[in-house]
């Protein structure tokens, strides 16, 4: 009776056949997971979606979507989703990353995808090291880390993947962890759903060569005290009993940390989340994780605009109106010309 | 001294040729030389365009600095515009200008030595004052000091009498001479009788929103062509008539190199039934192709200006994969950059055309100006064994054409090829028979359908080796691709020790496979068997021709060989070669392609090199065949 509406398709159906060949442990697994549950729960058509990465760790991940993919280049995959979008607007298109291929090798070409705000998903998996060329430091790894290519401490200091994300004009911001397979799969569906670029930050972790480097912060025993999950316009409160939230500090241009009960205050005196508030958000991302405040993680801006590959589409489409009997003779013999009999 | 135009004859092995000393002439060089702000380029290209209007045939070369605007009055700063034109058959821009106009002293002094002797030099004595003649590095005026008396020389204060042709416009002084170049055409326009109205037409055009400053330009204009008329001057300024070619019956355009790549490009895209999608970075000399494009929206052409070269190429790459025309064009400094993202589009077998217009190098080397010195990056330059077709596209025209066979060969043999142009052609002009667009042969692209049973990316073509095409948006397809080696047909990540051999003989035998499809190599003059064969390839086209020509005119045994498909190369090469005593190969590098023609071929080649920005002059080819001859 139902043979025009396709069978519902599953997590498992937007797997491949191909043996997953990441370190046992590594939080890649959980990542895969969890965007295979989000494709099954936003019905996405296998067909009509493309996984495009760069090289690293990471960007194995189209190998394991029985979707449309590309393993490119190292850093490049933004320019070659930016190419797949011109050419077929239609596509949903994933961008696979890590903190290597996406900020250092291939940091022009992300500042560049996110200012465009070209319409895709990009997931950058950030473990603050490089993994599959065997543990250096990477543009995230905190100063100081000690790796085969900075025996004594690496003396960069690191970067803010969500700050640099901001700064470059990106639209949609969101942070989630691994492990959080509860959480991931609506962060990654509202990236799915905003049209343009959406950056989403996931703090993934290499069992081999930086364990553990985010367990102050996902550690069970400590995370409710140490993580912020945003809801657009709830009060932003965290901690087991949610007895701790941020607030604006009067007379201030700052966010603070503050204990309702001692400080006898209610959630009437909290900082509303707003996704389209740009200042709030360079404020959420500058503080997240420093001294004293919790790591924030959510959606933490989504300012919709039109996206870069709509806007060239109407270009063209209004070419094509303007000129709908243009042909190639019209073309050669545009111009002056003279005849020779 | 009409009769200097005249007296030069093919003996000195030029192309510029006069018949007689009487005032018909049957080819003519000027050389527009003044300051890069002078607007010599346009002035060159307006003569031009008047001049093909006329039915004569013609080749130019503009020749300008890297700066936009080098300080006012200096000899680096000078720019140049040189067009040779005749009443025959015009190959070359000429070796040496007949007639040389200097708006400046710098002008003067750069190109006084490519004169031609008791060639005629045309100056405005207004630009010549102490403080521009020091710029240009002259202690003592050359008008005053006798180094012109070799030449005819014709001293006009163009600068006085265009600001009182135009003075009733009220403009500043300033810009008041920036008509000095109209004045100037328009003399030379009544000079060599050319039409003043298409360049009317022109500056109504491009000064539509600044009327009073079309009507300046068009009145110094008409000054410059009434001076003419009405100064009676005979002999040294009297008007000479150059003849029409007898040239092939047909609708003709001027072109440039540039756009009828673009023409050609989009030609190519409707003859295999895709939209093109161009990722560039802008780079002299090839962002003119990335222009030219851009305004073609209307022929579904997306044209993307990416934040780099390897953006520009990566993107290409992605179009291809989901079912464009990838393109991508650039100069050799950018297609250094391009590299590895070749090698991906090699290994996942993507039909992909990468347009490199070279210009002098290494490094930044000479943006503006002409050489051949790429080949070597084009044919082996990659990492991996990494083969690539490419192609030389020989004459402005001719770009039309070649672009159609890149377009063919990237998307038959799904791989990425490399069209070979350069500086020279990009910015060279000449008279062009419109081709009739619908008697050209379409090779149309076909997807694989959705829902094959038995789907195999990378299941290939038995005669050309090339893999089906199968596009992301089609059901039942999906696939992954990338640039770790792959299986031969099912395109799964394979380390297979034997599968890598069969890959890498795979892709050499791709490149086999298109010899067997690209026409045997032809003679354009000559006897297939002699003493000398002349073997170029690319813009050098020209000045060979007519050397060759003019070596048999001299009953010289010598032949041209001209070749297009540079790798692989045509199938009866050798052969063709073999009938030779000697191999003569003139090129504007080092010896790149000589080098391929003695490793394929074991033969030996006399080599005539050639790497000062310049193109070829026809009397020194002519002067090395006869070495051989």
């Amino acid at each position: 009776m139902n043979e025009l509406s396709p069978k519902k398709l599953t997590a498992k159906d937007f797997a491949t056949d191909q043996e997953v060949r990441w370190c046992p442990g590594c939080g890649d697994y959980a990542i895969l997971k969890a965007v295979q549950k989000t494709l099954a729960d936003i019905e996405a058509d296998p067909a009509n979606t493309v996984f495009i990465s760069g090289i690293g760790c990471s960007s194995r991940f189209p190998y394991y979507m029985a979707t449309y993919g590309f393993h490119t280049i190292h850093g490049r995959a933004p320019a070659f989703a930016t190419g797949v979008k011109l050419a077929n607007p239609d596509l949903d298109v994933w961008l696979v990353t890590g903190d290597g291929d996406g900020l250092s090798i291939g940091g022009n070409h992300m500042l560049h995808v996110l200012r465009r705000n070209l319409d895709l998903q990009i997931l950058l998996f950030n473990n603050e090291i490089y993994g599959l060329t065997k543990g250096q430091y990477s543009p995230t790894s905190r100063p100081g880390t000690r790796s085969p290519s900075s025996p004594t401490g690496s003396v960069e200091s690191s970067l803010n993947p969500a700050a640099f994300a901001l700064g470059s004009g990106a639209r949609f911001i969101a942070r989630t962890i691994d492990t959080d397979q509860k959480r991931m799969p609506g962060v990654l569906a509202r990236a799915h759903a905003h049209k343009g670029a959406s950056f989403v930050e996931i703090f993934q972790n290499c069992i081999v060569f930086n364990d553990a480097i985010f367990a102050d912060f996902t550690d069970k025993a400590v995370a409710a005290d140490r993580q912020i999950f945003l809801e657009h316009g709830q009060p932003v409160t965290f901690g087991k009993e949610s007895q701790f939230g941020i607030r604006r500090t009067p007379g201030d241009l700052t966010l603070e940390v503050v204990n309702l009960e001692e400080q006898g205050l209610t959630t009437d005196d909290l900082l509303v989340h707003d996704e389209t508030d740009h200042l709030l958000a360079t404020m959420l991302v500058n503080v997240s994780g420093t001294e004293g405040f919790p790591v924030v993680l959510g959606v933490i801006c989504c300012n919709p605009g039109e996206s870069y590959d709509t806007q060239v589409s109407t270009q063209v489409e209004a070419a094509q109106e303007a000129k709908p009997n243009a042909d190639m003779k019209e073309l050669l013999y545009a111009g002056s010309t003279w005849e020779v009999s | 001294m009409a009769t200097n135009l005249a007296q030069s004859q093919a003996s000195d092995g030029s192309d510029q040729i006069a018949s007689s000393v009487d005032s018909e002439l049957e080819s003519v060089v000027i050389r527009f030389a003044g300051d890069s702000g002078d607007g010599m380029q346009l002035t060159g290209t307006q003569f031009t365009h008047s001049t093909a209007l006329m039915g004569t045939d013609l080749a130019t070369f503009p020749d300008f600095p890297a700066e936009i605007r080098a300080p006012a009055g200096t000899t680096f700063g000078v720019s140049a515009y040189q067009i040779n034109f005749g009443a025959r058959k015009v190959m070359t821009a000429g070796d040496e200008p007949d007639v040389l106009v200097a708006m400046n002293p710098a002008a003067l002094k750069v190109n006084l030595d490519a004169l031609k002797p008791g060639g005629t030099v045309v100056v405005d004595t207004g630009s010549f004052g102490a403080r521009n003649l020091t710029k240009a590095g002259y202690d003592e005026n050359p008008l005053e000091s006798g180094d012109l008396s070799p030449f005819n020389v014709i001293e006009l204060d163009i600068s006085k009498m265009t600001l009182e042709s135009v003075k009733e416009f009220g403009l500043s002084n300033k810009e008041a001479l920036r008509s000095k170049n109209m004045w100037t055409l328009g003399l030379m326009l009544w000079m060599y009788g050319r039409q003043r109205s298409s360049v009317v037409d022109w500056l109504r055009g491009k000064f539509a929103k600044r009327p009073e400053v079309a009507d300046a330009n068009i009145a110094a204009l008409n000054a410059g062509h009434a001076f003419g008329e009405t100064a009676e001057l005979s002999g040294d300024l009297g008007q000479r008539t150059v003849g029409k070619a007898e040239v092939q019956p047909g609708v003709y355009r001027t072109i440039t190199g540039a756009e009828s790549l673009a023409l050609g490009l989009v030609a190519g895209s409707k003859l295999a039934d895709l939209n093109i999608m161009l990722g560039s970075y802008p780079i002299t000399p090839a962002s003119t192709l990335l222009h030219q494009l851009a305004n073609l929206k209307q022929h579904g052409v997306v044209t993307f200006q990416a934040e780099d070269e390897i953006a520009a190429i990566c993107a290409a790459i992605g179009a291809s994969f989901a079912g464009s025309l990838g393109v991508t064009s650039s100069s050799g400094p950018g297609i250094a950059l391009k590299t590895e993202a070749i090698g991906l589009a090699i290994s996942t077998e993507l039909p992909l055309v990468i347009v490199n217009s070279q210009r002098g190098g290494p490094s930044t080397g000479l943006p503006t100006k002409t050489e051949q010195s790429d080949l070597y990056q084009a044919v082996y330059g990659r990492n991996g064994d990494a083969p690539i077709p490419v192609i030389a596209a020989s004459a402005p025209g001719e770009c039309f054409f070649a672009a159609i066979e890149a377009v063919r060969i990237a998307t038959k043999y799904m791989t990425p090829m490399i069209l070979l142009t350069d500086g020279y052609l990009a910015n060279a002009a000449e008279p062009w028979p419109i081709p009739d667009f619908d008697t050209l042969e379409p090779f149309p692209v076909s997807f694989v359908e959705a829902n094959q049973e038995d789907f195999r990316a990378f299941r290939r073509d038995e005669t050309t080796l090339g893999r089906n095409w199968a596009i992301p948006g089609t059901p039942g397809l999906e696939h992954r691709i990338g640039g770790i080696e792959k299986d031969y047909d099912s395109g799964n990540i394979s380390y297979a020790a034997d599968n890598h051999q069969r890959m890498t003989d795979l892709r050499a035998a791709k490149i086999e496979a298109l010899g067997r499809d690209i026409p045997e190599q032809g003679i354009e003059q000559g006897d297939a068997t002699g003493k000398v064969a002349v073997v170029g390839w690319g813009s050098t086209y020209g000045p060979i021709y007519r050397a060759v020509e003019m070596a048999r005119a001299e009953g010289l045994e010598v032949s041209q060989i001209h070749v297009r498909h540079i790798w692989p190369l045509p199938s009866n090469m050798e052969e063709l070669l073999s009938g030779f005593d000697h191999v003569m190969v003139p090129e504007m590098n080092n010896g790149q392609f000589a080098t391929i023609l003695r490793d394929q071929f074991l033969i030996d080649t006399f080599n005539v090199n050639q790497v000062n920005g310049q193109p070829f002059k026809v009397s020194d080819l002519v002067a090395r065949i006869k070495e051989l001859a």
